[in-house]
């Protein structure tokens, strides 16, 4: 049986980032292509951050989620242009703001507390708990949240 | 050495030596926001290496790997500047050093992005987005420490003053850099002194620090020709497994 380019993005959308399981790797954008090239499939991918250890991991889920539907498949790396969070899709960022990690903003900072929804909210550090986050304060609820980068 | 592959190195060394520096904080940072955002910062940078380096391998066409390189050379064959290679000493310290070196790495990356070399220009902007971030950070830490209390002032001061005389290296180019320059694939580094210097004078005003009108510049780095002797304890330190374990997988 051969799987056609439909199915194959539909096999993606089912693989969870390895750090925010709530949402796919096609939620997160990091796909950038699916081909078949002389009889091979290549799934390209593009890094979040460029030291970020769940790129090692992405590949390997994209290797066994494919292989137990039985297509064995390539994977490049592609750098250019760089991964940005515009490549999120908006049902991404809706399910990372219901997980409680608000969602990028183009201003460069969580539109409001994924808890609580007050637009009170402060920066305590530009760095989080993985490469992609920054942690910040909701100033009404109180309670600290991730925000994810905008890049 | 051709000149591709030794300015690639100057590029991924500055990351690879600067990379593990900052990581020797890990576990250590005075509070844990700080010690999260360094570990980050090191990892963004030792991910620009794999990139530097994987290239530099890729050019000199000889089956290496960036692990070979960074992990199977001695320290007369790395071409960092001198800056990345000093100890950490205290947190002030090494804020004040990624704040330099941070200033520079945003102008030069920003200088590649136009390379004429397609593989460099990508990985430019690919590090580029991860710099900024590093270059903001650093600078509002500066501007917090100096402008703190008395004692964090002090140190701050004590570390523009040590560590000044070590940007100089990173301005002046040599016969390798003039290549570069003239092949449209590397920015003149004379030339991103004075927005550089720009930068650097706001930020210390604002951290209400003093800057030395001295031009006194240690080099050696880039050239490998004089490098400090604390490069070489660092690399006994980041090179023991592979070297003890030549070939090992995990
Ligand atoms: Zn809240």
């Amino acid at each position: 049986m051969t799987a056609t380019i439909q199915q194959m993005w539909e096999w993606l959308g089912q693989v969870p980032d390895p750090e925010i399981p709530v949402i796919s790797l096609v939620d997160l954008g990091v796909i950038r292509s699916v081909d078949q090239v002389g009889g091979e499939w290549v799934v390209t991918i593009s890094p979040t951050y460029t030291g970020c250890p769940a790129t090692r991991v992405i590949e390997m889920d994209i290797q066994t989620a494919l292989s137990a539907r039985g297509v064995a498949v390539k994977i490049r790396r592609q750098i250019a242009p760089p991964w940005t969070t515009d490549w999120m899709t908006d049902s991404g960022k809706a399910k990372l703001e219901a997980y409680g990690i608000a969602p990028p903003q183009p201003s460069g900072g969580p539109q409001r507390c994924p808890h609580c929804a007050s637009t009170d909210v402060e920066k305590i550090s530009q760095f989080g708990s993985t490469p992609c986050k920054a942690q910040w304060r909701c100033r009404d609820c109180l309670e600290p949240f991730d925000y994810f980068k905008c890049i | 050495m051709p000149d591709l592959f030794e300015w690639l190195c100057r590029m991924g060394d500055n990351t690879l030596v600067l990379g593990h520096r900052v990581s020797e904080w890990c576990g250590h940072a005075p509070v844990l926001e700080e010690d999260i955002a360094l570990a980050n910062t090191a990892l963004d940078l030792i991910g620009q290496t794999q990139m530097w380096l994987g290239l530099a391998a890729e050019v000199q066409g000889e089956g290496r790997s960036a692990d070979d390189l960074a992990f199977r050379r001695d320290a007369w064959d790395f071409r960092n500047c001198l800056l990345v290679e000093l100890p950490n000493r205290d947190f002030g310290h090494t804020l004040m050093r990624q704040f330099l070196f941070d200033s520079w790495h945003k102008l030069m990356l920003t200088g590649l992005c136009e390379s004429q070399d397609d593989r460099i220009a990508a990985i430019a902007m690919k590090s580029l987005k991860e710099v900024s971030y590093h270059q903001e950070r650093s600078a509002d830490t500066v501007i917090g420490l100096g402008d703190g209390t008395a004692e964090s002032h002090d140190r701050m001061q004590a570390a523009l003053d040590r560590l000044w005389p070590y940007m100089g290296e990173l301005f002046q180019p040599d016969a390798v850099d003039d290549r570069m320059t003239r092949q449209g694939i590397a920015p003149d580094l004379a030339a991103l002194r004075s927005g550089f210097d720009a930068i650097i004078a706001d930020t210390i005003q604002e951290a209400t620090l003093v800057l030395t009108d001295s031009r006194f510049a240690h080099r050696g780095g880039r050239d490998g020709s004089r490098h400090t002797e604390h490069l070489g304890h660092m690399l006994a330190v980041m090179q023991v497994l592979p070297r003890s374990y030549p070939d090992a997988r995990w």
